[in-house]
């Protein structure tokens, strides 16, 4: 239809028709000059190069936009909409919070950006911990991201899986809670308060609860000779920094027994000398495997682990409380016990066995020494290990009969369990199984319902490590997935809705605050306590009144009132359940009964010794990569477990080809092996396994030691296939302990079947470079000369000789402002690693899995080199040549020296980053300019400007420059299973935003963490001051914990680094060689007499 | 025109004529190959992309997929880069020194000589070039104007002096050679003229820039030749001498060494000689270039290989013997290590092949033997890859700290691209000896009536009393 309508557009198309259509025929009502805007309106028209310039134009913009869209792909980055009032970008928030697995406590302070925890420290607050952490709390932020983590509920259905909504799995499992005769919550220990009394109200919901403790690695043992000697079935503290005598009879205490990072910091006090202490604590250690406590040892004495009680026994004599000459070791048995006796009061016997019997003797040496009370605090007991053995052994019999309902909270039975206990055949007797396990582990597996519980940094939680030690642990993320605390699962079961944080606020202001004496109000007792994520209360004591205890807490109504602010509205109090009041079912022993047992023990040709990884621990955190990667701190091997084995055995059994009395024939030089080891099958309390045999220096002779943590099942190809576990070789005594030493184990060699391992350290000795490279003394030679061992190297010139330090090549730098410097102790370095993975966690080092390690390709940006002494010594072979008595040619002696001493050898180690050259080799090479050096002293590396030609890495002397072989986070070879974190969504949360991840074909390494020292100047800056000594740590130095790490600023006369540079055990590696390092190190004391201090 | 002394051996064999020179050299490029030819190109060619298919793998997904590791940061890349560069080295020296010291029988020997160097340096440039992590940014290792702020190289690093040695190198190698080609280039197409067949006659008119053969383009040409002969010369010695830097500046035991220079420059003479033996050897068999190649030139070829293999065994005895005298730790471990260590058999083999087995050419019988040549040849090949590999991978794996010390494995990708060098090498040179004169004819012309057989023989015949005259008219 067609539209004859007319619609003005104004007044004037009306008025003046021809003027107004004049005036819209263009394209703009008004004139717009663009031809004069362009130029000249005439040479524009005539110019014949408009339409070649527009030509040029299109090519070069085409161009342009080509190659600007061969740039990299840009990564999508969402920015907050509405910005949450805590954070800002860029910024670091921390918050306090408490680790605890069972195993190992800490107090820690967890950093997060942008709401992602991505690095754990410690809490400087914490009594116990006092800042540092071990490598398993410093890895234990991985597992948050882990992608084997449980989304929500699962409820199996045949042999499958279903997914089911927390409200269908609470309904069915209450149902069947319900129908149960006998429920048992079986855990690993718990020092929670609330979860205890969680568990309470639990037990009085449903009737029959039983609460069984159960830890993989017990100290079961130790609690039934504890019963019996002091009347408390409860773990002393130990005092070792009040220890002038250590005597450990196979006990870890600096890597894994009991609470190693105390113990390793209280044993860092010990060992530091300077000029004002001249003295350090002797150190003995009986032991058949090599372990980091041993190899820190100034003397060690390799034994089977049979052995250990006539040692026990021999001490005992020697110190004058009964017992019997020791006929092991009888000369130095004694000589150990006249040190023990020397130092009364301040003499300390610890023990790692899990046999009651050796733990009573012990016990009464601690007695005749003086020990107890002043070495060994029963004030303050320790109550993180409370596993009863008697009881899982019992639950285990009635599981099926009295018991047909277990809930797994924090424990892993299945795959930790002695095979002699038959868990597994149990499990399957129950009419309802329940997993609180986060992860589909072995247990979970054979569980009718999982209910994840978060990941501790997910979850509030509070803990009572010690008498008197309260911490909370505050959640610093959301929790990932649809899990829920396990608490508030127990709660919800027992027919209690309170959310979990509620139900802990409410047993802190009923229980904990009339403990304390600083704050009337709850909600800042409260805040306190969460802010600073530790507290010391102590229970008001009996004697006091009501008011007295009203006065003392200066609790008021109006501050009563206050309190309940904060609180949930109910006011029903939560049961108080102290750790103290533990049960125990393992029974007593009497001392000639423990005598009468120990005098009995015998082993047989091979005794297995299993023992705990420095790296794994007791296995909870097998899946974690960082962990699986950190070497061994004797073996130096990753993703692995193996047989130690002393190299005299490895002959005896004929294994690697070796054979004959030839000489030659057992001297294995050990890169040779760095490929294939023999493999044995091993026969162990009746279970059956096969691992590698590695050569093991030190490991008492007719001892073999296997580490647990390995061989788990249902994780991921990866995880799956490290090692083999040898929990189920865990003997069980009938009186209900088990005991992780094994008297009479079977070896048979495996035949042709070899393994391959991957081992970042595959030589061993030192090579009679110890002048060069690490230096070492003893303390009565130190007590005389600071100086001792630590000579100033000099060189030849035409002049004579001169100190190397006058002879340069190069001008020096000038370092205005500051000159960052790194002191290595290496008297208080034990070795232990917590270092190495405070850095990958600060500077986003890739995991390369254990291919990689195996090229020798791991990228570490520090490691901890371990040298075992030889029998073969360059400077007395050099002498006995001069006096023309030698015995070696050159080469055999070199030779010779490639191999470690196999009896007992020394141990050294040695923390080796990039030491920050003044003169940097690395520097001069690089064609590109890539790595250059800052006006601070710091050794920088442009990722972006590197080309990759490796120049640099091969002109390092210290071989610590890392090269990214591939790209660790996109390349599918990375890709199987979360072997590099940063290689899935989930996992690179964890990456500090701080440190660039780098790209492939770059080279990196240590930068003395340059994005803490920026950051520490900026704040400084801003507070108008130079950045103090202590501001700005680097992430290695921040978690040590036996402080030998000391980061600072040279220029700053007044840093502690300064005053270690002027120390007369100074020394710098390599020192000849011009480079002028930035990091140095303190010689090495040994509290020995032998004069050969030397490794 | 230089008389020579009827003393001296004739350099031309069996009485050629100038235009028989000609149909000789220019038959291969006439003709139809043969069947071996087409075997060998066939196995050349598929080495060639083998070891390019391993090449683009290791550009894809990243260095890691060679042997080198945290402690051996270069292995059978840079082995195989100053193998290379080394070979190359006898091309330069026969047409530039040897020029300039008036020695007549390289002109049989030098094109093909000329040729194995430009094919080598580009076989060295690939591991070179490909070596670095990020090879896509090869170019930063050039000073070009470029807008990252005011970086640009760092011109106290060996490998910037690498870069401008190499690529110096490469193109006055390529040059050099390509002026020789042009009068026969010239020449070729004249016959394809001739001949009728004007595809080809296009194609070496292309290639012959225009050559007229008049009397200026003769001059000019001498005149440019002789520069470029003198820019050579240096060059010669400066390549190896500063691929020997990338070594000797470092801190590396075993690597931080003043005798590298002239030991690199010996050494590579060393191997491109052995490997010019072993081409020609095979090249006068299948071309039938028994008249131009004789046995003289072997021996020749052979008198300089047992020359610089000797100097290279001095080099080798001086670095044991400074080592121990220095009273070094590291240094003394360095070559003990080398020698008895784990990678024994590489010290072990460089011996033998470089020191032990040249000394057999002090025997007249041996070097004038073309079986013992090609085999000694190729034994010294062998040899001065070994003597690489041990001055790279057993001064790396085991230097200053031995918590460090490691083993070095190749893997297949390695191998795979050494490999492919080999057949790229050698597809060039066959299509090479098919297309170009392998001989520098024109030059060799200028010698028939001094050093050709039956010149020779006329004139002893006119006087045959043995008058030395040397003068040239």
């Amino acid at each position: 239809m067609a539209n004859d309508k007319q619609y003005w557009k104004g007044i004037s198309q009306l008025t003046d028709e021809t003027k107004f259509a004049e005036k819209h025929s263009g394209e703009f009502a008004e004139y717009i000059p663009v031809e004069d805007f362009i130029g000249d309106k005439a040479k524009m028209e005539t110019s014949s190069t408009n339409r070649r310039d527009f030509l040029k134009f299109l090519g070069f913009s085409t161009v342009a936009a080509t190659l600007a869209a061969c740039e990299a792909p840009v990564m999508k980055a969402i920015p907050y909409v509405n910005r949450p009032d805590d954070i800002t970008p860029g910024v670091a928030n921390w918050y306090a919070s408490s680790f605890f697995d069972g195993h190992d406590y800490a107090s820690i302070l967890v950093k997060t950006r942008e709401g992602r925890p991505i690095k754990l420290e410690g809490n400087t607050l914490s009594p116990i911990t006092k800042g540092k952490l071990s490598a398993r709390v410093q890895a234990s932020v991985l597992s948050l991201y882990d992608s084997a983590r449980l989304k929500g509920p699962k409820m199996k259905s045949g042999n499958a899986w279903a997914d089911k909504a927390w409200s269908e799995a609470d309904a069915a499992i209450g149902a069947k809670l319900a129908q149960s005769k006998g429920i048992a919550i079986l855990s690993s220990t718990i020092i929670s308060p609330s979860t205890k009394a969680a568990i309470a109200e639990f037990s009085a919901k449903y009737t029959n609860v039983r609460h069984v403790t159960y830890d993989s690695i017990s100290y079961s043992g130790m609690m039934k000779a504890n019963l019996s000697s002091f009347g408390k079935a409860l773990i002393p503290t130990y005092r070792f920094d009040k220890a002038d005598v250590i005597v450990s009879l196979g006990a870890d205490f600096l890597a894994n027994w009991l609470s190693p990072i105390e113990h390793a910091r209280q044993y860092g006090i010990t060992r530091k000398v300077g000029k004002d202490k001249k003295t350090m604590s002797k150190h003995f250690q009986f032991e058949s495997n090599m372990s980091i406590t041993g190899a820190n040892a100034d003397e060690r004495f390799p034994v089977k682990p049979s052995q250990l009680a006539q040692i026990a026994l021999g001490l005992l004599n020697g110190v004058g409380g009964g017992g019997s000459a020791s006929n092991v070791m009888g000369t130095q048995v004694t000589k150990v016990a006249d040190a023990l006796k020397g130092a009364r009061g301040k003499g300390l016997v610890v023990c790692g066995s899990n046999d009651a019997a050796l733990q009573l003797v012990v016990n009464e040496i601690n007695k005749s020494i003086g020990a107890i009370g002043t070495t060994i605090d029963w004030e303050n007991p320790d109550y993180t290990h409370q596993g009863d053995d008697a009881a899982v052994k019992k639950l285990v019999e009635d599981m099926g009969t009295s018991i047909d309902t277990v809930i797994f909270y924090n424990t892993n039975p299945v795959y930790s369990a002695p095979m002699a206990l038959n868990f597994g055949a149990a499990m399957k007797k129950l009419s309802c199984r329940i997993s609180f396990s986060g992860m589909l582990d072995e247990t979970a597996a054979m569980c009718d319902f999982i209910c994840p519980d978060h990941h501790y940094l997910e979850a509030w939680n509070d803990h009572n490590p010690r008498k008197g030690h309260y911490s909370i642990q505050q959640p610093a993320i959301r929790p990932l997935f649809s899990t829920r605390h396990a608490q508030e699962t127990l709660l919800l079961w027992s027919g209690n809705k309170t959310d979990y944080h509620t139900y802990l606020q409410k047993g802190w202001k009923s229980n904990m605050l009339p403990m304390q004496h600083t704050f009337g109000d709850f909600a800042a007792f409260w805040n306190s306590s969460v802010r600073d994520g530790v507290s010391e209360l102590w229970p008001a004591t009996a004697t006091q009144t009501e008011d007295e205890k009203k006065s003392l807490l200066g609790i008021t109504k109006k501050d009563k009132d206050k309190s309940d602010t904060i609180s949930a509205n109910d006011e029903s109090a939560v049961v108080s359940v102290s750790n103290d009041s533990v049960s125990f079912t393992g029974g007593t022993i009497t001392l000639s009964e423990a005598t009468s047992q120990l005098s009995s023990w015998k082993g047989g040709k091979y005794e297995l010794s299993i023992y705990a990884s420095t790296a794994l621990g007791n296995g909870a955190q097998s899946q974690n990569p960082w962990l699986q990667e950190l070497p061994d701190p004797i073996t130096k091997i990753t993703w692995d477990n193996y047989i130690t084995m002393n190299p005299a055995d490895v002959k005896e059994m004929k294994l690697f080809g070796v054979e004959g009395d030839d000489k030659d024939a057992v001297i294995v030089r050990f890169d040779q092996m760095e490929d294939m080891l023999d493999v044995v099958e091993i026969t162990a309390n009746g279970y059956k396994t096969k691992l590698p045999v590695w050569f093991q220096p030190g490991q008492a002779r007719g001892s073999i030691g296997i580490a647990v943590g390995y061989g788990r099942k249902g994780f991921n190809e990866i995880i799956d296939n490290t090692g083999a576990n040898i929990y189920p070789a865990v003997g069980m005594s009938a009186s209900g302990t088990m005991s992780y030493d094994v008297y009479d184990v079977q070896l048979a060699d495996a035949g042709v079947e070899q393994h391959k391992i991957a081992t970042t350290q595959s030589h061993s000795t030192i090579m009679g470079r110890n002048e060069d490279i690490l230096r070492e003394t003893t303390l009565a030679a130190f007590a005389k000369d600071e100086r001792a061992g630590n000579p100033r190297p000099t060189m030849h010139t035409y002049k004579g000789e001169a100190d190397v330090e006058k002879v340069n090549l190069w001008n020096d730098f000038e370092r205005p402002n500051h000159q960052w410097s790194m002191a290595i102790d290496l008297n208080s370095c034990i070795g232990c690693g917590a270092c190495v993975i405070a850095c990958n966690a600060e500077n986003n080092v890739p995991v390369v899995g254990k291919d990689e390690v195996h090229r020798s390709r791991e990228m570490h940006w520090m490691r901890i080199d371990r040298y075992f002494s030889s029998d073969t010594v360059k400077e007395e072979e050099d002498k006995k040549d001069e006096e023309g008595k030698g015995e070696l040619g050159l080469m055999e002696m070199y030779r010779h020296m490639e191999n470690p001493s196999f009896d007992n050898p020394k141990v050294v180690f040695q923390p080796v980053m990039c030491q920050h050259c003044n003169h940097a080799p690395c520097e001069t090479v690089c064609p590109v300019l890539a790595t250059n050096h800052s006006s601070e002293g710091l050794n920088q590396m442009a990722y972006n400007r590197c080309v990759g030609t490796r120049y640099c890495a091969n002109n390092c002397p210290f071989k610590v420059r890392r090269f990214n072989w591939f790209n660790y986070t996109e390349y599918h070879r990375f890709e199987k299973t979360n072997l590099n974190p940063a290689h899935d969504l989930l996992g690179r949360m964890v990456l500090n935003p701080d440190v660039v991840v780098r790209s492939r074909g770059v080279m990196e390494k240590c930068t003395m963490c340059v994005q803490r020292i920026q950051g520490g100047k900026l704040d400084a800056k801003k507070a108008g001051v130079r950045p103090a000594d202590g501001m700005i740590n680097t992430a290695c130095a921040q978690t040590c914990p036996t402080d030998a790490i000391t980061f600072g600023d040279l220029n700053d006369m007044k840093s502690a680094v300064s005053a270690m540079e002027k120390d007369g055990r100074k020394f710098e590696m390599l020192e000849e060689t011009g480079v002028r390092p930035s990091v140095f190190y303190l010689t090495k004391v040994w509290n020995r007499e032998d004069e050969k201090a030397h490794v | 025109m230089q008389h020579e002394s009827p003393l001296r051996d004739p350099l031309i064999l069996g009485d050629r004529t100038y235009h028989e020179i000609t149909t000789d050299i220019a038959k291969p490029i006439e003709g139809k190959a043969n069947k071996y030819w087409y075997l060998v190109f066939t196995i050349s060619v598929a080495a060639f992309i083998w070891g390019f298919s391993c090449l683009a793998y290791t550009i894809g997904t990243g260095i890691g997929q060679w042997g080198a590791n945290k402690t051996v940061g270069w292995a059978w890349d840079i082995t195989n880069f100053v193998w290379w560069i080394g070979i190359g080295h006898a091309g330069t020296l026969i047409s530039a020194v040897l020029l300039l010291f008036r020695q007549k029988w390289r002109m049989a020997i030098n094109r093909s000589a000329e040729a194995m160097t430009i094919f080598a340096v580009m076989c060295a440039a690939v591991f070179v070039t490909m070596h670095t992590g990020r090879p896509w940014l090869d170019y930063w290792l050039f000073p070009h104007a470029n807008q990252f702020g005011s970086l640009w190289v760092n011109f106290n690093s060996p490998l910037t002096w690498d870069v401008f040695a190499v690529s110096t190198y490469f193109t006055v190698s390529l040059v050099f050679w390509y002026l020789g080609l042009i009068p026969d280039f010239g020449a070729i197409r004249d016959r394809f003229k001739v001949q009728g067949k004007p595809m080809q006659e296009k194609i070496y008119k292309i290639l012959s820039f225009g050559w007229s053969g008049r009397a200026r383009d003769w001059s000019r040409f001498e005149e440019v030749s002789l520069v470029l002969a003198g820019l050579s010369t240096p060059l010669v010695f400066s390549v190896h001498s500063i691929v020997s830097m990338d070594f000797a500046t470092s801190v590396v035991p075993g690597w931080h060494t003043t005798i590298f220079p002239p030991y690199f420059v010996a050494g590579a003479i060393f191997s491109g000689f052995a490997m010019v033996s072993t081409l020609l050897l095979i090249m006068r068999k299948v071309l039938s270039l028994e008249h131009y190649i004789t046995i003289q030139h072997i021996e020749m070829m052979n008198i300089i290989i047992t020359l610089t293999g000797s100097m290279v065994g001095v080099a080798y005895l001086s670095e044991l013997f400074i080592s121990w005298y220095s009273g070094v730790e590291y240094e003394g471990y360095a070559f003990m290590n080398r020698a008895t260590g784990p990678y024994w058999w590489s010290y072990w083999g460089m011996m033998t092949c470089n020191v032990i087995s040249p000394q057999l050419f002090w025997f007249k019988k041996i070097r004038t033997s073309l079986i013992a040549t090609m085999v000694l040849s190729i034994v010294v090949n062998i040899g001065m890859w070994f003597e690489r590999f041990v001055i790279i991978v057993t001064s790396l794996h085991r230097d200053y700290l031995p918590s460090s010390w490691t083993m070095y494995h190749p893997t297949w990708v390695e191998i795979g691209i050494f490999t492919g060098t080999i057949g790229m090498f050698f597809t060039f040179f066959l299509l090479f000896a098919r297309t170009f004169p392998v001989i520098a004819l024109s030059e060799l012309k200028t010698i028939l009536k001094s050093s050709g057989e039956q010149y020779k023989r006329e004139r002893a015949e006119k006087s045959p009393s043995p008058v030395t005259e040397t003068t040239s008219h």
